[in-house]
């Protein structure tokens, strides 16, 4: 299937340039771990001497542990929020049929086409009214409107698989739809669902834009401490905070591709 | 007599419409709680920024925001400054994108799948945390300077950060996967029996590349450049760090509007040319990509 009528010899300069590629995405943000755990006073490298000071003076700094609590509490209802709403919303979608969907699919999804920057100034606009400027129901639900398209988008491309048939037999053998609901469709979805929580966590635990103008004060989210800290002056335990959200990532792609290859085996085993 | 018992018992067209529709409200019901975070946060300010900015200050509808606008010349300079930044960066993307895309698609699927790692891992990697590796390299005395400086190719450090170059180098690096992945879908879905139709009809592997296989990835890659250059109208970590404020793409002036002098009118005149632009392009991009589809 793959014998080309190009000799695998032919393409290694495109190998090399596809490396080279390859290594110029990776590399950057892996450089920032060797230099956390530099002992001077300034970050260099590699460094001259190996220490744990920025994680010690980060597991010690209350501007730091709160902001990642603060942090932590947001993605965590985000996700919640985000999941239950987007998951309905995409079997509502599905029950829809085509009429009205695309256009629902449409306006769910406006999040990710409008620039974040204009997001930020309404929903700052809003709260500034309300009062929920500096708070975390604000900002869980600021956050949780940004996270929906992404739940929405992998529960429903799942759902286009799903045998719609499978409820309408539930139903005419006496099942009420909340029922069917749960015992049928539910699990069948589990693993996008898990993906879709997955993601909407990190929407909410890396976004930025947002939380510098309705997070602040004592509900300062850690991105906006990490943004405020890179504009103004660098402060050297923030290698140490990056390279443990680097670790992060590396782990949530880990845990992600084996979702994946899961709901990919569980659909063979279901279709075959 | 039986016949008649059964057409009792059949629901009528009306009745059968009825419950059809009811059906359709309930399940609207399930969408409806996930689109209200959207219609209060989104809809219902963008449309009091709109308001906002074709009023003037006594509360009289008036262009004043968009005249104030035009009149100023530092808004052309933020225009062309933004169209030229998020143009470069598309540019690059494509550049760069391409051949990582095309080795992806050429390579046997479980080493593909390997690789496709490289692409995905910064994709969920934090922006703030690229963007500050890219502070650390490009630096007055950061790594790429120190090691260009030590190999002696250059005297004075280079002045890599807190101007376009940076900002261009940035960007790029956190757009690239935007382009990769959609592309990498097009090019994998691609059958393989065009490439061997061609070569067995005698053209070069170059030949069969640039008349078949190119043409091919054509939608794939004008929907990913749309998507990277809608992105970068917008952008504003990145440009805001590694431009360190000698930079000014439309999204800052936003920022700066509202942070500073609580400038809601100018702010929404600018949001709203912005949000017209890359609906625009997102628009072309979505009619070609339907054109093209058979």
């Amino acid at each position: 299937m793959y014998e080309d009528h190009v000799r695998p010899r032919q393409r290694i300069p495109l190998y090399i340039l596809g490396g080279i590629i390859m290594l110029l995405l990776i590399v950057p943000s892996m450089i920032v771990v060797p230099m956390s755990f530099s002992g001077s006073d300034f970050l260099e490298f590699p460094p001259r001497e190996w220490s744990l000071r920025w994680y010690s003076t980060y597991f010690h700094s209350g501007t730091w542990l709160d902001a990642t609590a603060i942090s932590l509490t947001a993605a965590i209802f985000t996700a919640l929020f985000a999941t239950i709403l987007g998951t309905l919303a995409a079997y509502g979608l599905r029950l829809l049929g085509r009429g009205l969907s695309p256009l629902l699919l449409a306006a769910l999804t406006m999040p990710l086409t409008v620039p974040v920057i204009l997001i930020a100034i309404g929903i700052f606009y809003v709260y500034a009214r309300i009062g929920l400027v500096n708070t975390m129901t604000g900002l869980v639900l600021a956050h949780t409107m940004m996270a929906i398209p992404f739940v929405v988008v992998v529960v429903f491309s799942r759902l286009q698989s799903f045998d719609l048939n499978q409820v309408r037999v539930a139903e005419s053998l006496g099942s009420n739809p909340a029922r069917s609901f749960i015992l049928i469709v539910l699990p069948q979805l589990r693993f996008s669902i898990i993906s879709g929580a997955l993601l909407a966590f990190l929407t909410s635990f890396d976004e930025v834009i947002i939380a510098l103008f309705i997070s602040g004060g004592s509900q300062s989210t850690l991105t906006r401490v990490m943004f405020t800290n890179l504009r103004d002056q660098v402060d050297p335990t923030i290698a140490a905070v990056a390279s443990m959200l680097n670790v992060i990532s590396v782990l949530l792609v880990v845990v992600f591709q084996m979702i994946e290859a899961r709901d990919r085996r569980a659909l063979s085993k279901s279709t075959s | 007599m039986s016949t008649a018992t059964l057409d009792r018992d059949r629901p009528t067209p009306d009745q059968l419409r009825r419950v059809t529709s009811r059906e359709r409200w309930r399940f609207l019901l399930l969408v409806l709680p996930a689109l209200a975070p959207v219609a209060l946060l989104l809809i219902l300010p963008f449309g009091w920024l709109t308001w906002l900015s074709i009023t003037d200050t006594a509360g009289q509808v008036s262009a004043e925001n968009y005249i104030l606008l035009a009149e100023q010349p530092a808004t052309l300079k933020i225009f062309a400054a933004t169209f030229r930044i998020s143009l470069i960066v598309t540019l690059l993307c494509a550049l760069l994108g391409y051949p990582l895309a095309y080795m992806l698609a050429m390579l046997p699927p479980r080493i593909a799948a390997v690789c496709l790692l490289a692409v995905i891992l910064p994709f969920w990697t934090s922006i703030l945390v690229r963007t500050y590796a890219w502070m650390v390299l490009l630096a007055r005395r950061g790594i790429l300077n120190e090691a260009l400086q030590d190999s002696g190719l250059i005297d004075q450090p280079l002045r890599l950060m807190h101007n376009e170059v940076g900002t261009v180098i940035g960007m790029t690096h956190i757009m690239l996967p935007f382009l990769i992945l959609p592309l990498y879908a097009t090019m994998s879905s691609i059958d393989r029996a065009y490439i061997r139709a061609g070569a067995s009809l005698g053209a070069t592997p170059m030949r069969v590349f640039w008349k078949v296989y190119f043409p091919l990835t054509l939608p794939g890659l004008f929907g990913g450049l749309c998507f990277v250059f809608v992105l970068c109208l917008g952008f504003y970590i990145t440009p805001a760090l590694l431009g360190g404020g000698r930079v000014q793409m439309i999204s800052m002036v936003i920022e700066r509007s509202v942070t500073f002098n609580a400038g809601w009118g100018p702010a929404g005149a600018l949001g709203l040319i912005l949000v017209v632009m890359t609906t625009t392009v997102l628009a072309i991009a979505w009619m070609l990509g339907r054109g093209r589809r058979p």
